[in-house]
């Protein structure tokens, strides 16, 4: 793991990723606990007022007066929060689902992944819909809605991968040992299957965010006042023409822990792959 | 005892042949380890082959018998780094950019690996790949090409040779596949051979078979051959004259014979001792030797073989010994000048 | 049959199929067809045979990792191809198994201490962490590691530390047959013969029965007292180790010693060409009669007509028509030396 790190930090794409997500995380969890302005008290004084350095505004406001640094620096939170929160979802239901089928094989491994073909085919946005007009817009709807997805892709890699480690000789001599059924599973194929599910987890996250972006944009997603970065860009992209800076401010912080996540992820997959050498 | 000299590899080589016709000279090749050090593999080795000898590099895995094969093509790989000399008739090869290097490989020199199931494309005719090695050296017509695709089957001793020419490479057995590669290896007829643990792959019977081959194929057509393997059997049942490396340097050189017959190493001494034997008494122990080889990374000072050794002196911590004329035909790199014979008085 | 003289393992009839397809079709592969051996208490016997003969899979139908077609194998009278899971489970700790490569035997993620363990838990199960790291610490050092290192990973050690890892976790729990498939063929030369030592060691002090599966024979004339030779699923030969180093009977054992290589150059030279031509045909279409009369000098019309049974020829087992002719042939009972 120390190894794995330090091939990490090697590559310059991906240190970085790694410091500007560390940047980005540290000032959600700073800026509003240290500025003078909160989220959701308005200042009628001051609407849609644009960034400047003299009247404490830093990143100016919206239109409700509020200050937009603390809202985006709101909204990292509650973004990072569901993609977070999301993908170690998926990756424990992924991992448990996949690893199981894998390994016990047969009859149960093809009943357990036409349960993920079946789901694959279920069209995830009108069902978003029906579910928010039946339950109401709700956190941890949004949680268990993208959770409940993007396990699928988790579980698919899963599988491939414990029936290449099944093949393995190292499980072989395992059975030899008396080890079997779920001590196997939790002893020797989970651990070696580590290294590709955080890869995978790291890649997942920026399309968990970015998700739930796009159903905030349509007016799915968080409620308002609580605001993601999703919601943040909606509300700016309506107010585009008139102050643009509601809209890239967001857009911008969107964007940069995409790329941070996809590049961190992607030299973890180097990293952890012995043939390359960076 | 003769007199010591100064170490001049070309006094090694049986006096007709004089003119080497592959000649390195305190070749070393380095990796860079993943802390950034260099990791020498090959420390400086001086060898000659003479045309249509089989000389045999041996060695434990991670010697550098392998890396020192692959730097006479240049075929290392980019993290290697290659320094001395490698001078083949007279031309240096080494330093050579990749198209240069291309008119002698698979040419002049040829190359043949242990594995013959990733040496052979499977999407290709056997017919198509030994020709494609011809047509891409010498400007022939595609039907001198396939005659010669066959008379070089025929050579290998594959039967119905014809017909093997349209089928793939999964289509044949394991030494059938190994005749193949080197049928391959001779379509441009090379005069030198680099042939890598060639039969390592291969079961007993098949490598006997496949041993026998290259003898004959270097006898008939005067092909020189320098044979890496890890197996003294094998340099038993086929090396004229015996290179022994041992931690990226050779420490003992010599014709076949003299090397079996009287080893003035310790660990080629060892070496022999530890393959257990078919004739004689059952023995009780086999003869081992003590440790394991070093790690390139960590070589100890003086001799590298030395905390292994069963005759170490003083000396051999403190200064690595030089390869030097022991008898006329004999070099070797060791302080001890006792007899040997240690290892065979534990285990009886 | 008396409780003396019942021998730890007796296999009788065992046979083992694959399922291949191909060109599309599901076809019935034969490795291993109708082996019958004895193994007595603290005896070793050797399997030896090119690859493709069946030896790996004889291993791993024994400790049930593949299933076998049929036959019986009777572990100190249970037959161990009958037993069902926790039976099985429960009498593994008997039976261990040591891999040809020792670094893929090994979970790449699991610490060495926790490795050799991982028997006593399944097996022990009433151990405490503490008995067990005292257990795995003293078997490490049994076999010449230091507790220094209990907690590295495998692949931080060389192949030859491994395979004593390897052996350590097979002996942990004092099982009394091992069966070890081509336990040095991975291993340097200087290597080989230190674990070679070391499992003849550990065999006499714990009484072990082994099951030793190589293709090198020097190996096996170390370590085995009688020895199997197996040729596409089929027993050839079957004798005590002098037998077959002194005088095999049937013409594949002795062509098996002709082709291994000659320890000096003379010797090599003495002996000239290999005997045996071609290789060892695909057991999908094995050929009629004496599945070895393909590659065999001594082939006559009836091998090809009719298989050889297995039978006694002096202090030897022998499967060949002709054996009791060829065993007058000197020269060639000679080849060996």
């Amino acid at each position: 793991m120390k190894q794995t790190l330090s091939r990490l930090m090697r590559q310059p794409m991906a240190r970085i990723a790694a410091a500007l997500l560390a940047a980005i995380v540290c000032a959600a969890l700073l800026v509003p606990w240290l500025s003078p302005y909160d989220s959701y008290t308005p200042d009628f004084a001051l609407l849609s007022h644009a960034p400047t350095l003299a009247g404490g505004h830093v990143l100016g406001t919206d239109p409700l007066g509020r200050d937009l640094l603390v809202r985006v620096m709101w909204g990292c939170r509650i973004s990072l929060a569901i993609g977070v929160i999301a993908t170690l979802m998926s990756v424990v239901i992924g991992v448990a689902w996949g690893a199981i089928a894998g390994y016990a094989g047969g009859t149960t491994d093809q009943l357990m992944m036409r349960v993920v073909d079946v789901l694959y085919s279920v069209p995830f946005v009108p069902l978003v819909i029906v579910l928010t007009v039946l339950f109401g817009r709700d956190l941890w709807l949004m949680f268990v809605a993208i959770g409940a997805v993007s396990w699928l892709d988790i579980a698919r890699i899963v599988r491939g991968q414990t029936l290449s480690l099944k093949q393995r000789e190292f499980i072989e001599a395992a059975r030899v040992c008396g080890v079997h059924g779920a001590a196997m599973i939790r002893r020797h194929i989970v651990p070696n299957l580590l290294g590709i599910v955080i890869v995978y987890a790291t890649l997942t996250i920026p399309t968990v965010i970015l998700f739930e972006a796009l159903l905030s944009f349509l007016g799915m997603g968080v409620q308002s006042p609580m605001a993601s970065l999703g919601s943040l860009v909606a509300d700016g992209a309506s107010e585009m023409q008139s102050h643009p800076h509601l809209l890239i401010v967001p857009a911008a912080f969107l964007s940069g822990i995409i790329y941070a996540f996809n590049y961190l992820g992607d030299g973890l997959r180097r990293a952890l792959d012995p043939r390359s050498h960076d | 005892m003769p007199a010591m000299s100064p170490h001049a590899p070309q006094a090694a080589l049986p006096a007709a042949n004089t003119q080497a016709l592959l000649r390195l000279r305190q070749v070393r090749v380095s990796y860079r380890s993943a802390s950034g050090e260099p990791v020498p593999v090959v420390r400086g080795v001086d060898l000659d082959l003479a045309p249509g000898e089989i000389l045999g590099l041996a060695g434990e895995s991670g010697c550098g018998k392998t890396q020192l094969l692959l730097s006479i093509l240049g075929l290392n790989g980019p993290q290697a780094q290659l320094s001395g000399s490698v001078n083949y008739r007279g031309r240096e090869l080494l330093g050579l950019r990749a198209a240069q290097l291309n008119a002698v490989r698979g040419a002049r020199i040829a190359m043949v690996f242990q594995d013959p199931v990733t040496a052979l494309n499977p999407y290709l005719r056997i017919g198509t790949q030994l020709i494609e090695v011809l047509r891409s050296h010498a400007k022939v017509s595609g039907q001198q090409a396939r005659e010669r695709a066959c008379e070089m089957l025929e050579a290998v001793q594959i039967g119905d040779a014809r017909r093997r020419l349209s089928q793939y490479p999964h289509e044949l057995s394991g030494g059938m596949r190994q005749r193949v590669v080197i049928a391959m290896a001779l379509m441009a007829s090379p005069e030198i051979l680099l042939a890598d643990e060639p039969t390592t792959a291969l079961d007993v019977t098949v490598q006997a078979q496949i041993l026998s081959l290259l003898r004959q194929l270097c006898e008939r057509h005067g092909i020189a051959v320098l044979l890496v393997t890890h197996d003294m059997g094998v340099i038993a049942e086929l090396a004229d004259r015996v290179a022994l490396m041992y931690a990226g340097r050779i420490v003992e050189q010599a014709p076949v014979d003299p090397i079996f017959d009287h080893p003035l190493h310790p660990y080629s001494e060892a070496l022999q001792e530890c393959v257990p034997r078919l004739d004689g008494p059952p023995p009780r122990r086999l003869a081992s030797i003590p440790g394991a080889p070093p790690d390139p990374a960590a070589l100890p000072s003086g001799c590298a073989f030395a905390p292994r050794c069963a005759y170490r002196l003083p000396v051999c911590d403190e200064r690595t010994p030089e390869l030097l004329q022991a008898t006329a035909l004999h070099w070797k790199a060791c302080h001890y000048e006792g007899p040997l014979g240690r290892l065979r008085d534990d285990t009886t | 049959m008396n409780a003396v003289t019942r021998p730890l393992l007796a296999v009788e009839g065992l046979c083992v199929d694959y399922h291949v397809r191909v060109d599309g079709r599901r076809e019935r592969l034969h490795a291993v067809s109708d082996v019958s051996f004895e193994l007595t208490r603290g005896q070793s016997l050797g399997i030896v045979g090119e690859s493709g003969s069946g030896k790996s899979s004889i291993a791993r139908a024994l400790l049930r990792l593949v299933p076998a077609a049929s036959g019986r194998a009777y572990f100190e009278g249970r037959d161990l191809l009958q037993l069902t899971g926790r039976e099985l489970r429960q009498l593994r700790g008997d039976l261990q198994l040591i891999f040809q490569d020792p670094l893929a035997s090994l979970d790449p993620r699991m610490s060495v201490a926790n490795s050799v363990a991982e028997p006593l838990r399944a097996f022990e199960p009433g151990l405490s962490a503490a008995e067990r790291r005292a257990r795995s610490t003293a078997m490490l050092e049994a076999v010449g590691l230091s507790a220094t290192q209990l907690h590295r990973l495998p692949h931080e050690f060389s192949g030859g530390q491994a395979q004593r890892i390897a052996i350590a976790r097979a002996l942990i729990t004092r099982p009394r047959l091992l069966v070890c498939d081509e336990p040095l063929s991975s291993l340097d030369v200087s290597i080989k013969s230190q674990i070679a030592n070391l499992l003849m060691q550990l065999q006499g002090e714990l009484d072990l029965s082994m099951l030793f599966i190589s293709h090198d024979l020097g190996a096996v004339r170390f370590a085995c007292s009688r020895v199997l030779v197996l040729y596409l699923g089929r027993v050839m030969e079957l004798a005590d180790r002098e037998q077959i180093f002194r005088a095999a009977r049937h013409p594949y054992t002795r062509a098996l010693l002709q082709a291994a290589p000659a320890p000096t150059p003379r010797l090599a030279r003495a002996r000239g060409r290999p005997q045996l031509s071609g290789e060892i045909p695909s057991a999908l279409a094995p050929p009629s009669g004496c599945v070895f009369r393909t590659r065999c000098p001594y082939a006559i019309e009836r091998c090809a007509r009719e298989r050889p049974a297995l039978r006694a020829l002096g202090d030897s087992l022998v499967a060949c028509h002709r054996a009791e002719e060829l065993a007058s042939e000197p020269e060639l009972a000679t080849l060996a030396g």
